[in-house]
């Protein structure tokens, strides 16, 4: 059976995580990494030693921002960010519910807008996550002096052939 | 020169002052747009950090449909410009993802246009010479950092961009235009747009860090070139940490004397007015 390590490696597609010599690099640099629960080096460490629910189920993945400084900065060049991502999407994937809950579901409120008109419309997109996460007062202050400038528009934006877009979503749902 | 334009959905929504801005820098500089037929959005932070392959098709059926107009595509939105260029080089890395990805789209992705920004068309194709040679009102007494962010420069070998850890082109262009360009260690330091909306405390905390080293500058402005960075920078600092902020190409259309340069100050949720007035500038 593939290890937790292999599995990570493969869908990472580049430099194996054993090409990290824990230099701390990455979390020096990384700017969310005071807020999570463990810091990215800690996460390839984790990996290593095949810690897999501890890894998927805990807050950082969901925290990291992807700025990407982490393999700008990693002298072996090893993709942290990648990784990350790879680790939302085997959570993802394996039904798990994410630590930071609404992270992910504003992830799929933005997804949601995208399959409704092929572009995003930012309005629809925040109700949408609203109902989703519960949150209804977030930016209530900050709505009405939006709208009011004009910054908030009513009409959806679409993209004609709407078809192809939702044809993208369908066949890249991961068997 | 003549180019693609990728608008993207922020300039046609909260960032809609930079897409005024950058069409109407454009003409004043003889860059000739072509909006990208039918274009659909690039999927953004959401679709990489769910589904791999979503992250590559979206941005790939706009690099298809860019390619039909055989030109550079120039893409203003920083977050928009990262995504075509993680496809780019995605799908010119692997065989197997290329083939997946346009079975998916059911065209042929070529790889032959160069995807751009703004910062880099107007620093190396107008040139600061010609920039400088059309200034009117020069930006006397702005006092910007020049707020570069992730997205256009990381990661380097995908996004290209000159000095990732110094960048100097925008500091150079707002130099040109009659700015006091302050120097300052945050250039490409993340603001947390990704997670604005959906775990703010940790952004606010971010976005009053810049502030505060921005204020230690000496500064009395932010330029930036990204609708995620705007967005982010004049709403979520501390109500004391704020300062306005604009797009770097709202600044060229004022010291160019555009028509219609002031109408994108009115929309800003930091009103960037009372800064303008005291200078002189408006």
């Amino acid at each position: 059976m593939e290890t937790f390590l292999e599995e990570v490696n493969k869908k990472i597609h580049g430099v194996p995580l054993q090409a990290c010599y824990h230099c701390r690099k990455c979390t020096a640099g990384c700017p969310a990494a005071s807020y999570m629960e463990f810091n990215p080096n800690k996460v390839i460490k984790m990996i290593q030693n095949g810690q897999k629910d501890r890894v998927l189920s805990s807050s950082t993945i969901w925290l990291c921002l992807s700025c990407e400084t982490c393999i700008t900065r990693c002298p072996n060049q090893v993709d942290i960010a990648r990784m990350m991502d790879v680790l939302r999407q085997m959570a993802i994937e394996e039904g798990r519910a994410a630590k930071e809950a609404n992270v992910l579901k504003f992830h799929e409120a933005f997804l949601s807008s995208i399959k409704f008109g092929g572009r995003v419309h930012e309005m629809l997109m925040t109700v949408h996550y609203k109902l989703k996460s519960g949150d209804l007062f977030g930016d209530v202050d900050i709505a009405p002096s939006m709208f009011l400038k004009g910054k908030l528009s009513l009409l959806p934006p679409r993209t004609k052939d709407l078809k192809s877009v939702r044809n993208i979503f369908e066949k890249t749902q991961s068997k | 020169m003549k180019v693609t334009y990728y608008p993207g959905c922020s300039l046609h929504g909260m960032g809609k002052e930079y897409d005024q801005s950058m069409k109407a820098v454009s003409r004043a500089l003889n860059i000739e747009l072509k909006e990208v037929d039918d274009w659909s959005c690039c999927g953004a932070s959401a679709a990489h950090n769910t589904n791999f392959d979503l992250s590559v098709a979206l941005p790939a059926r706009n690099l298809i449909a860019a390619e039909k107009d055989a030109m550079d595509v120039m893409v203003p939105c920083a977050a928009c410009f990262n995504r075509f260029k993680m496809a780019e080089h995605h799908l010119k890395a692997d065989k197997d993802l290329k083939a997946r990805i346009e079975g998916v789209l059911g065209a042929k992705y070529q790889g032959g246009i160069a995807i751009r920004n703004p910062i880099d068309v107007i620093y190396n194709e107008i040139g600061m010479d010609a920039l400088a040679a059309k200034v009117v009102k020069p930006m006397t007494g702005l006092k910007p950092v020049s707020y570069y962010g992730c997205l256009l420069l990381r990661p380097p070998e995908v996004c290209q961009f000159e000095n990732y850890e110094n960048p100097f082109m925008l500091d150079k262009i707002m130099r040109t235009i009659g700015a006091d360009v302050k120097n300052w260690s945050y250039k490409t330091d993340c603001c947390g747009g990704s997670l604005s909306v959906s775990k703010t405390p940790i952004v606010t905390n971010l976005c009053d860090k810049l502030m505060a080293a921005a204020k230690e500058a000496g500064a009395n402005c932010v330029v930036t070139a990204c609708p995620m960075c705007m967005a982010n920078l004049e709403m979520r600092p501390s109500a004391n940490m704020k300062m306005p902020v604009f797009y770097f190409t709202e600044l060229i259309s004022l010291a160019l004397g555009l028509p219609g340069s002031q109408e994108t100050f009115k929309t800003h949720l930091t009103d960037p007015q009372p800064l303008l007035n005291q200078l002189r500038l408006v």
